[in-house]
């Protein structure tokens, strides 16, 4: 079970595989967008891993959730900030876990207010399945299967840490 | 204070304490005061988007009414709701021809008839908004735009998020509201939120005659000399004369006004230095305040404007989140009760 937590193991494999897709691609300049808060940290580590200096954008989907009719509105919503403009651009999304897919919705109907990027790869660090939307990343550090008590969190920024949580405890 | 009770956040609030309609800033805490201004900040940004909307507000209704003629109001509270994706319409109603109890009742009725889902209500009767609130259909969300000289809760808002824009706290500030304080419904409100949110000093600077009775039970402190007014000040609000609410003799004349309680150049030089100027708008110019001074590097009133449309998008999110949020819950817990 531990080393499904090395942290650094999981930034290798996204690292990795990130790589690799920009290659295929042939995606020189991406830019890098992180959903607040866990993919925010995510976003400023793998930027300085694949040597991206452009300041990388933070995302905070409040605004985009599809359960706002059901819970209202969060109250600790943070401005969206895009230092860079998204038209035409190659865009690396980046989230810490991914489940329903829910969350990669809002932000790509957020992203698009921006302006029309020339593509989004998504690369999320942990997915959990459980996908309750067509949404699948294009880059995961790990795949896991969690039990129904069991959640995962990344914690950080410094140290950056998968925490599991066992509820009942 | 029992939860019987008929206050002001029995009928603004929800269970767990979200706001669900926006009447007055009476028993909101610093809590929700500082949620708004936060939320608030977060519209501004969508304000600076290419796409200028946000879709939390898709599908909803949200309708005008105002009984009382606003341009500047109505005009942001029509961008707000149009930037949160909501279908908007505008009825500009006049209250002069019949009683007015009896129309309000009926103009709501036909509204509710048309399933909207939010009120935002001026009216020049004080209260208004509150009994709409106690009548209208649960789930439907009012929220305040101005009633007679009670409260104008959302200008006053957005005046403290232009304030906090601009000084960053409210610790240690010292804020002077000047002019036709008795006529002002946005005094009250700027006075409750000042210091709910910990301003260090709130004065109010006027002629008798233009103080309501008991003002310093608001919890400010009164000056009648403007020169001795503007010392030491961080922020200075301007009120507008309201001439069409003016009875009778309050004032020796415009000019006279001008001289003792209008913000000049000089005037202005006796605060500090970073003091910045506020005014509610519409200005009159060389009545409340010199042009150098509204046009000058010191005057934030452009920015009010703008910031407007941000809080008022901030309340109308919350109230509407809040009332949907009760709808929810409100299903689970006769799905319980069946079940």
């Amino acid at each position: 079970m531990t080393a499904l937590f090395d942290i650094n193991q999981l930034l290798d494999e996204l690292e990795k595989g990130l790589r690799l897709m920009l290659t295929e691609r042939g995606i020189e300049d991406p830019a890098l967008i992180g959903i607040r808060t866990g993919g925010v940290w995510l976003a400023d580590v793998i930027g300085k891993r694949l040597g991206i200096a452009e300041p990388f954008g933070e995302l905070d989907i409040s605004f985009y959730r599809d359960d706002f009719s059901r819970i209202g509105l969060n109250p600790k919503v943070k401005p969206s900030s895009l230092p860079f403009d998204t038209e035409g651009r190659d865009i690396i999304l980046i989230d810490d876990v991914i489940m329903s897919g829910r969350t990669i919705r809002a932000a790509m109907n957020e992203i698009f207010d921006y302006g029309r990027p020339a593509s989004i790869i998504l690369a999320t660090l942990i997915d959990l399945g459980a996908r309750e939307l067509p949404i699948q990343p294009d880059v995961v550090g790990s795949s896991l299967a969690l039990e129904a008590h069991q959640r995962i969190k990344l914690r950080g920024p410094e140290p950056l840490h998968i925490e599991l949580q066992e509820s009942g405890q | 204070m029992t939860a019987n009770q008929p206050s002001p956040n029995h009928l603004q609030l929800t269970r767990d304490g979200q706001l669900r309609h926006f009447l007055t800033l009476d028993g909101l805490g610093r809590e929700l005061l500082t949620d708004i201004l936060d939320t608030a900040d977060s519209f501004i940004e969508v304000g600076e988007r290419s796409i200028k909307k946000v879709p939390l507000l898709r599908g909803r209704t949200v309708v005008n009414l105002f009984f009382e003629s606003s341009t500047r109001t109505r005009s942001t509270f029509e961008l707000a709701a149009k930037r949160l994706s909501a279908d908007v319409l505008n009825l500009d109603i006049n209250t002069s021809a019949t009683s007015k109890g009896e129309s309000l009742s009926d103009t709501l009725l036909n509204l509710e008839a048309m399933a909207s889902d939010m009120f935002v209500v001026r009216h020049s009767q004080s209260g208004a908004p509150h009994f709409i609130a106690e009548s209208v259909t649960p789930g439907v969300a009012i929220i305040n735009a101005g009633d007679g000289r009670h409260a104008h809760p959302t200008q006053a808002m957005l005046d403290m998020l232009t304030i906090r824009q601009h000084k960053g706290r409210f610790e240690g500030l010292k804020v002077a509201i000047v002019g036709d304080v008795l006529h002002s419904r946005v005094a009250r409100s700027q006075i409750r939120a000042l210091n709910e949110l910990g301003a260090a000093e709130v004065r109010v600077i006027a002629p008798g005659t233009l103080l309501p009775r008991d003002v310093e039970d608001l919890g400010c402190i009164v000056e009648y000399d403007m020169s001795r007014g503007m010392k030491d000040l961080d922020v200075v609000i301007m009120l507008r004369l309201q001439k069409e609410r003016m009875e009778g003799a309050l004032l020796p004349s415009e000019r006279e006004f001008y001289r003792l309680y209008g913000l000049s150049q000089d005037k202005l030089a006796l605060a500090r230095p970073d003091c910045i100027v506020m005014h509610p708008g519409p200005i009159n110019r060389g009545v409340e305040i010199e042009s150098a001074v509204a046009d000058g590097p010191q005057s934030v009133i452009l920015n009010q404007v703008t910031n407007g449309i941000a809080i008022r998008m901030a309340v109308m999110s919350m109230a509407m989140g809040g009332q949907m949020a009760e709808r929810q819950q409100k299903q689970i817990d006769s799905e319980e009760t069946r079940g």
